[in-house]
């Protein structure tokens, strides 16, 4: 199996896991709120291909779905933590922004994380497991001040520390325009970090310049900051979307998963039929999964 | 000099180099930590020089230390971090709110989350309205952390020792005066001349009585840095007014650790509650609300709070003085409780 049929498993079966989200939430399936990865998915695959499950650790943040499958490929417990129901990956207590499973985590607070982050890069290297401390920003995250109190000390004590900003353009409703000034790899070479900067939506190019980038973490146990320039098809959450039409159908052309393309057709089906199957499959288990239920006092 | 007239800062001075000997797993984040600095209070003092490898000095971060130590903590390590001022805790609240105190229950158990954070607060020092305060009562509403204070009748390095061993998120909250003050240990049982005893629990409770724990007029529970102004007021009581009362000096504020006061108050029939930070919302207020529904029968009258004015504290020393709740507060307040009976 080619590194593109495989990444495109992945990328389709994320769209897919999301689009369920959706319909599930519009039958009165799912309660509470979701914030889908759609349009997004060659980030969290190409990037996350280059990480080791066993040592290396990522915190994301509240669009935290796609890295989530992309690491742990853990379906079930994903969609069982976000319909409220014991199996889920922590009990039914996080839901959809609070995820942990093994080196995994993610929480819900704009910003809150990439501290965080930056203290487990610390942990592994005083440790020295020679891991790789990931997190995934947004263009709205880097609205939060504490994000450079971490640049500056992940620079500074040179801790190995990932930052991946997805720039999606949007900050909830809010166009960039109106929520960013200056450049955003600026904001990382200031502190004297290396940066490399993409505006692409194919995986491969992704992945080779993840790779590069966690290549010189492990090389120099220094940070480095990803600039990914993207784009989501899907509302901020669930309904909440004021954006032209036209500006997400023009966006559309350039649809991570127009790369199944790429594929012999047949292979690209097979994979879109498995994955298919696979959804069902996770959606009718995690159906008939009792509800999270309180611990008797 | 013996162990108990040390100073409280040189025993947790002590208490931390015995931890860095003992345990490789504990590291020092703070600002201004290394030597020959040591700490804006000098409690880090010979931290760095003989263990290099895990004092961080940090930049002025407040908000984002707060997670770093997170995240170190999440992942095996103790970190300890020096607030340098208490008040500038505000600055991490996001972390402790969102992230350090949430990450264990949400995470359904799968992590812990055992950090401390030492911090000094307080004020008696003409430091003004941003360097004096006791915000700990901002903590006591946040669950699944622990708040331990620190006093001057506390074995400082056993707490400090039992605040890192512990699997919880431990804001160990020091006092500025607290620090040039003798730790004052209780011998064969008194603290000078008062009978003296400690609870068994992690973060004891320590009780004292000028009458053997017979019959007293009201039971006083503070902490911290208020102990040794409770203690010259219960002293007051009994030598100008023959009024005798059982102090409480609670260590563990959260979880409240109410059975020491429980216990006193059964005796007594009347509570005073004394802390040094402002009055509406604090330690007194949950302590009164608490009692109320556990010892309703035991109580005579209703519970009283000492506190600081709900206000800012002035840099002005006469002016600060008039703000911070004092002995003669304390003895009002018992003599209040009195007079009611007379």
């Amino acid at each position: 199996v080619s590194e593109l049929a495989t990444f495109y498993e992945r990328m389709y079966f994320i769209r897919r896991f999301e689009e369920t989200l959706l319909d599930l939430f519009a039958q009165g399936k799912l309660v509470g709120t979701t914030h889908t990865y759609i349009g997004q998915e060659a980030n969290a695959v190409g990037v996350i291909a280059n990480l080791e499950r066993e040592r290396d650790v990522i915190f994301s943040n509240h669009r935290c779905h796609g890295h989530y499958l992309a690491f742990t490929d853990d379906a079930f417990g994903l969609l069982c933590e976000v319909m409220g129901k014991a199996p889920g990956v922590c009990g039914g207590k996080g839901g959809s922004q609070h995820l942990c499973n093994g080196n995994f985590y993610s929480n819900g607070v704009l910003g809150s994380i990439v501290p965080v982050a930056t203290g487990i890069g610390l942990a592994e290297k005083k440790k020295g497991t020679g891991a790789v401390s990931t997190v995934f920003l947004g263009d709205g995250t880097l609205g939060e001040g504490v994000t450079y109190e971490s640049l500056n000390m992940a620079s500074l004590w040179r801790l190995p520390v990932l930052f991946v900003v997805e720039n999606n353009l949007y900050a909830q409703s809010t166009p960039i325009a109106l929520e960013l000034a200056g450049s955003i790899p600026a904001r990382g070479a200031a502190f004297g970090i290396e940066i490399a900067e993409l505006d692409t939506t194919d995986v491969l190019e992704v992945h080779e310049a993840a790779a590069q980038a966690v290549r010189r973490i492990r090389e120099t146990g220094e940070p480095y900051f990803l600039v990914l320039h993207t784009y989501r098809f899907s509302p901020h959450s669930k309904g909440d979307d004021n954006r032209d039409p036209a500006e997400i159908e023009e966006r559309r052309k350039r649809d991570p998963l127009l790369v199944g393309g790429r594929l012999d057709d047949g292979e690209r089906r097979a994979i879109e039929d498995a994955c298919e199957r696979r959804l069902v499959e996770t959606v009718e288990a995690a159906e008939a999964a009792p509800a999270a239920a309180p611990v008797a006092a | 000099m013996t162990t108990s007239q040390r100073r409280c800062a040189q025993v947790l001075n002590e208490a931390l180099l015995g931890l860095f000997a003992t345990r490789e797993d504990v590291y020092l984040l703070g600002e201004d930590v290394l030597d020959p600095y040591g700490g804006a209070f000098k409690v880090t003092q010979g931290l760095s020089d003989r263990f290099p490898e895990r004092v961080y000095t940090t930049p002025i971060s407040e908000g984002g230390l707060f997670g770093v130590a997170a995240g170190m903590s999440l992942r095996g390590l103790r970190p300890i971090l020096e607030i340098m001022f208490g008040d500038f805790i505000a600055l991490g609240f996001d972390q402790i709110v969102n992230g350090i105190s949430k990450f264990r229950e949400m995470y359904d158990d799968q992590v812990t989350v055992p950090l401390v954070v030492r911090t000094p607060m307080g004020g008696r020092r003409g430091y003004g309205p941003t360097h004096s305060q006791s915000l700990e009562k901002l903590l006591l509403g946040v669950p699944n952390i622990c708040v331990v204070a620190a006093s001057e009748c506390h074995d400082l390095g056993g707490l400090l020792v039992a605040a890192v061993e512990d699997d919880r998120p431990v804001f160990f909250i020091e006092n500025k005066l607290l620090y040039g003050r003798p730790n004052r240990r209780p011998e064969d049982g008194l603290v000078g001349e008062l009978e003296c005893r400690e609870t068994g629990t992690r973060y004891p409770a320590l009780s004292f009585s000028g009458n053997g724990f017979a019959e007293a007029s009201a039971t006083i529970v503070t902490y911290g840095g208020m102990v040794p102004i409770v203690v010259e007021a219960a002293t007051e009581l009994v030598l100008e007014h023959e009024i005798f009362c059982e102090v409480v000096v609670l260590s563990q504020l959260l979880p409240m650790e109410l059975e020491p006061v429980l216990e006193s108050v059964a005796r007594t029939g009347a509570l005073v509650t004394v802390e040094e930070g402002t009055l509406t919302g604090g330690f007194g207020a949950e302590i009164t609300a608490r009692v109320q529904e556990l010892a309703w029968n035991d109580l005579r009258r209703p519970v009283l709070r000492v506190a600081a004015r709900d206000g800012i504290i002035p840099a002005a020393r006469p002016l600060e003085e008039a703000m911070l709740p004092g002995a003669t507060d304390v003895v009002d307040a018992v003599r209040a409780f009195e007079a009611v009976r007379s």
